[in-house]
């Protein structure tokens, strides 16, 4: 009888996880890359934009700066986003997104689109990643945009 | 060996700002907000130290005593109090807070049931006694006992959470200074609460800002009362020993 709630969690935690793979898009990367979009099609850059502009979604304006919204209310603890079409090519930027501390473990810049190793995450984000695939695939289109 | 010694010790503050470095949150406010709490007229938080002032003479409990019926003179009694706060409380075996305290103390002495954490009455106490303290420097206790449970504060300040993955140390130590969004990120000094927050509209003590930050990363934040919220503030009290005390402060 007392085991019961155990094992009752045991098979939620089991559920949660088998739900959490799915919410992860398979993703090869290659280099310093990921070439192929995560949704095997093109994102859109003006919903891109949306989802830039509001930050509890995207949150990437805490940190950086972009030519997208009112300068006072953008992050300085990253590289600006002005111009990142000219640096990087649309692959590395996928994978920037997609989960920088493959390039970088020490780096303060989340892991967009993966779930393993994280600690004390709040219930609602448990085992789902900060953005999804399409979410990504959005942003990416609009960031081969911003050319110096 | 000596210098060796030397260099491991000084490793962990790499990031940290030096004692002379160190500022205030209110050190990176907006004009109006500092002299929102300099001036004890136009300061919200002072309803509640008067609320508090009020709490300090009313008997209660079983044994109807007042906080005055054994402290006295709060404005004597209590002063310097706050700022050796968190302490080790023999009842607990434990560090408490101040709020920790006053509630052990309606428990034990008055005896009546504690106030709920967050609640009117115990930010009023709270920031009433922290208030004779204002000016004086943070003066961690040297109670040996207390060591294990800084330590752990000092490791949940390092350690990553949430959904962002991030620590304590990555904004506040490394970061201080830079803009978060809108906002500043200060050196998380905790050195005016309670305080009156204008985001909340309201006095809220230090676990609630420290809960606010865990929520900020998308981390499940520990209840009001646990164990790892006072060794926070246990640790964060040792880093800013010697800075002066402010409350009741005023944050944005
Ligand atoms: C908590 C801070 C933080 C957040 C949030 C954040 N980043 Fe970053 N980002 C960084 C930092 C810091 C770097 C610099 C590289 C490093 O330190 O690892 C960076 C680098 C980048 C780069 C490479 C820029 C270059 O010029 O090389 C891209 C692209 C990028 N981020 C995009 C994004 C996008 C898009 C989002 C939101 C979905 C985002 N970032 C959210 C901190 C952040
Ligand atoms: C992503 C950045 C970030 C992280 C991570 C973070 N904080 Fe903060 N913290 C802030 C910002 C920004 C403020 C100021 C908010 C404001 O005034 O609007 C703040 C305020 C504070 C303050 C109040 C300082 C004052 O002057 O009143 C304390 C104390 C504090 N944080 C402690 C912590 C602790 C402890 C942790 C880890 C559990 C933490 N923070 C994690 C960004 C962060």
């Amino acid at each position: 009888m007392r085991k019961r709630p155990f094992a009752t969690l045991a098979l939620i935690v089991g559920m949660g996880q088998a739900q959490a793979d799915d919410a992860l898009a398979p993703f090869e990367v290659v280099g310093d890359a990921i070439a192929r979009p995560l949704t095997g099609a093109a994102g859109d850059a003006g919903r891109g934009e949306r989802l830039l502009l509001d930050r509890r979604r995207s949150l990437c304006l805490l940190c950086h700066s972009g030519p997208v919204a009112e300068p006072h209310a953008q992050g300085t603890l990253a590289p600006g986003l002005g111009g990142v079409g000219s640096r990087l090519s649309q692959g590395q930027i996928r994978l920037r997104i997609v989960d920088m501390k493959r390039l970088d473990p020490a780096t303060i810049m989340p892991s967009n689109h993966r779930i393993d190793g994280l600690e004390r995450v709040a219930a609602p984000y448990r085992g789902q990643p900060v953005l999804t695939a399409g979410e990504i695939e959005d942003i990416v289109a609009l960031l081969v945009t911003l050319k110096e | 060996m000596a210098f060796v010694l030397a260099l491991v010790l000084a490793l962990p503050c790499a990031g940290e700002a030096a004692a002379a470095d160190r500022r205030s949150g209110s050190d990176f406010m907006a004009p109006e907000t500092r002299a929102m709490q300099a001036d004890d007229m136009s300061n919200p938080a002072m309803l509640w130290v008067a609320d508090g002032e009020q709490s300090w003479h009313r008997p209660e409990g079983a044994a109807g005593r007042a906080c005055a019926t054994c402290h006295g003179d709060a404005t004597r009694s209590m002063r310097g109090v706050a700022a050796r706060y968190p302490a080790f409380a023999e009842a607990t075996g434990r560090p408490v807070d101040l709020s920790g305290r006053i509630n052990l103390c309606r428990r034990t002495h008055q005896p009546a049931p504690p106030f709920a954490s967050e609640s009117r009455e115990l930010l009023a106490l709270t920031a009433y006694v922290a208030y004779q303290s204002r000016g004086m420097p943070i003066a961690p206790p040297q109670d040996p006992r207390l060591d294990p449970f800084r330590a752990n504060g000092g490791a949940l300040y390092e350690r990553r959470i949430g959904q962002l993955d991030l620590s304590c140390a990555a904004c506040h130590d490394a970061r201080w200074g830079q803009q978060l969004g809108g906002s500043v990120i200060p050196q998380a000094h905790p050195t005016a609460y309670p305080l009156y927050r204008l985001e909340w509209q309201s006095v809220g003590s230090l676990q609630r800002r420290l809960r606010n930050c865990m929520v900020g990363v998308r981390a499940e934040p520990y209840a009001f009362g646990a164990p790892e919220l006072v060794d926070l503030e246990l640790f964060l009290m040792g880093r800013a020993g010697g800075m002066a005390l402010e409350t009741p402060g005023v944050r944005p």
